[in-house]
């Protein structure tokens, strides 16, 4: 073996072994990258802000884990997990029957209501009947997608890429509506577009197989031991009133929802 | 025909086979029933989308190319500019200022929103096919201005000589000559636009790549579609490519 050759094995395994060791330290957990406040967006500067980010930041410190933000497009999310791209997701994604036979999820960590947000120029009830032959604009790969698909079928549906371009086209007029979580639609009625345009037309009637039973962090199937460090950590978050005071700063009241 | 099979044909081919074999074997293709009407929906969207830019494409880019070649002046230097700028930026870049830009300045005009286009104008599909066509004559009024100034300055003195009016010699003589000249690269250049096309799934308009996209969402499964996606796009050029061909071997006059 000449001398070079024995000098490039060793960088070479220098590489493998240090690259290894980083893959075993942090955890990537991935979210929407795409402006979701007051869960997840991106400030001035292009940091990730947001409770959604701080939240992650909380359950990652009582679980003693190295966690790196990974924003993914929101919907090849799952799909990067189980591809082992990122290692868990915490981005206000729903527990569904759907998606638990492709991922594991924790116990939930929050709870969100299913709002319709509509034109103030017309009049009607965030019903099937009161949506019918309306434009409604909903994310795609979403639970309030399912939903519309499932029970706003005399409605026009509109699927986008994300909740942003929802709201501009609401705000331009061309859609009569949309459904999203709660606390995002709040958010968006206090801006000043928000407030011109639209109003909340109320809740939805809930549908837990659909909606699910509230918002997890998802794994790969399998990896237990990452599940159940979250699961404690999640549960320590309560006890020690450190959930309760994140929640009051950002939506002014409890959103965990037991 | 016998001396056709070579022994390396027929390795190339049993690999190919086998490999069909196995995409269609190994991989999960259940979903493929639930959303085949989608498909099929998808790629008459797709096909709708790629004939009407491509027509109307073209029917700006004759005007286009020949007043670069023909002038006035100022009418010359302004093709030219809208060709400079629509072959300078970005596709997406175009659709997206069609559509979020111009498109969400309609619904604040009044009358607009009265009017019987509203309804269409609310919808996705014409910003795309808009943009669209922008793109594709842009690209085509070039091809065609250098089309007409191929045509041999002869055909065109003789056709004058003959006494043809401007419009008849541009009929008869100059248009023809110069699109048998252009088929080749109109080609090309048609298959690029069907590439293109799925663009559109970005302003919600639901084509065979958005229905694909779909199904990756509702299934999480990702590459048994894509290929499927590919193989659809594979077949469609396919089909453009011997059309055209059939067209350019119908025109047995080659340059000189």
């Amino acid at each position: 073996m000449s001398a070079l050759l024995k000098k490039l094995v060793l960088v070479a395994l220098v590489i493998i072994f240090s690259t290894s060791l980083a893959a075993a330290e942090t955890v990537r957990v991935a979210f929407g990258a795409e402006p979701y406040p007051p869960f997840t967006s991106p400030d001035a500067s292009g940091k990730w802000v947001g409770w959604e980010i701080e939240m992650i930041a909380l359950v990652c410190k009582e679980a003693k884990l190295d966690c790196e933000l990974a924003p993914t497009m929101w919907d090849g999310i799952i799909p990067a997990l189980m591809s082992k791209k990122v290692d868990m997701i915490m981005g206000s994604l729903s527990i569904t029957e759907a998606r638990e036979k492709k991922v594991d999820f924790s116990i939930p960590y929050f709870k969100p209501n299913a709002v319709v947000v509509g034109t103030k120029s017309m009049k009607f009830a965030p019903t099937p009947e009161g949506l019918k032959g309306k434009l409604v604009g909903v994310q795609t790969a979403t639970t309030h997608a399912a939903y519309a698909e499932k029970y706003f079928k005399d409605s026009k549906l509109k699927q986008y890429q994300t909740q942003d371009e929802i709201n501009q086209d609401l705000v331009s007029g061309r859609i009569d509506a949309t459904q999203a979580d709660a606390p995002a639609m709040t958010e968006f009625m206090e801006s000043k577009e928000g407030m011109a345009c639209c109003e909340i037309k109320g809740e939805v009637a809930y549908d837990a197989t659909i909606l699910g039973r509230g918002v997890g962090v998802a794994v790969r199937k399998g990896d237990d031991a990452l599940r159940e460090k979250i699961n404690a950590a999640i549960k320590a978050t309560r006890a020690s009133g450190e959930y309760q005071k994140l929640s009051m700063k950002y939506f002014g009241m409890d959103v965990y929802g037991e | 025909m016998l001396s056709w099979i070579k022994p390396h044909r027929v390795v190339l081919m049993l690999l190919a086979a086998g490999l069909v074999v196995y995409i269609a074997t190994a991989m999960s293709w259940e979903w493929l029933p639930q959303f085949a009407g989608d498909l099929v929906a998808g790629v008459g969207v797709t096909l709708l989308i790629l004939a009407s830019t491509v027509i109307l494409g073209f029917l700006f880019a004759v005007p286009l190319g020949l007043f670069q070649v023909t002038g006035p002046k100022p009418l010359a230097l302004l093709c030219k500019g809208f060709c400079t700028l629509i072959r300078g930026t970005p596709l997406l870049l175009q659709l997206w200022l069609i559509y979020y830009g111009v498109g969400s300045l309609f619904p604040q005009v009044p009358w607009i929103r009265e009017s019987f286009l509203w309804p269409y104008l609310r919808e996705a599909w014409p910003y795309g096919v808009l943009a669209l066509t922008f793109s594709f004559a842009g690209y085509e009024g070039e091809v065609m201005r250098g089309a007409f100034a191929g045509v041999p300055n002869g055909e065109l003195e003789a056709g004058r000589a003959y006494g043809m009016t401007p419009f008849t010699l541009l009929r008869r003589i100059w248009l023809p000559r110069a699109i048998a000249r252009a088929l080749p690269t109109l080609n090309g250049e048609v298959v690029l636009q069907l590439k293109a096309t799925p663009l559109v799934a970005t302003i919600t308009v639901i084509d065979v790549y958005a229905v694909t996209s779909k199904v990756r969402q509702a299934t999480y499964i990702i590459y048994e579609p894509l290929l499927l996606l590919a193989l659809i796009y594979l077949c469609l050029t396919g089909i453009l490519v011997f059309t055209f061909r059939y067209f350019e071997n119908r025109n047995p006059t080659r340059d000189v």
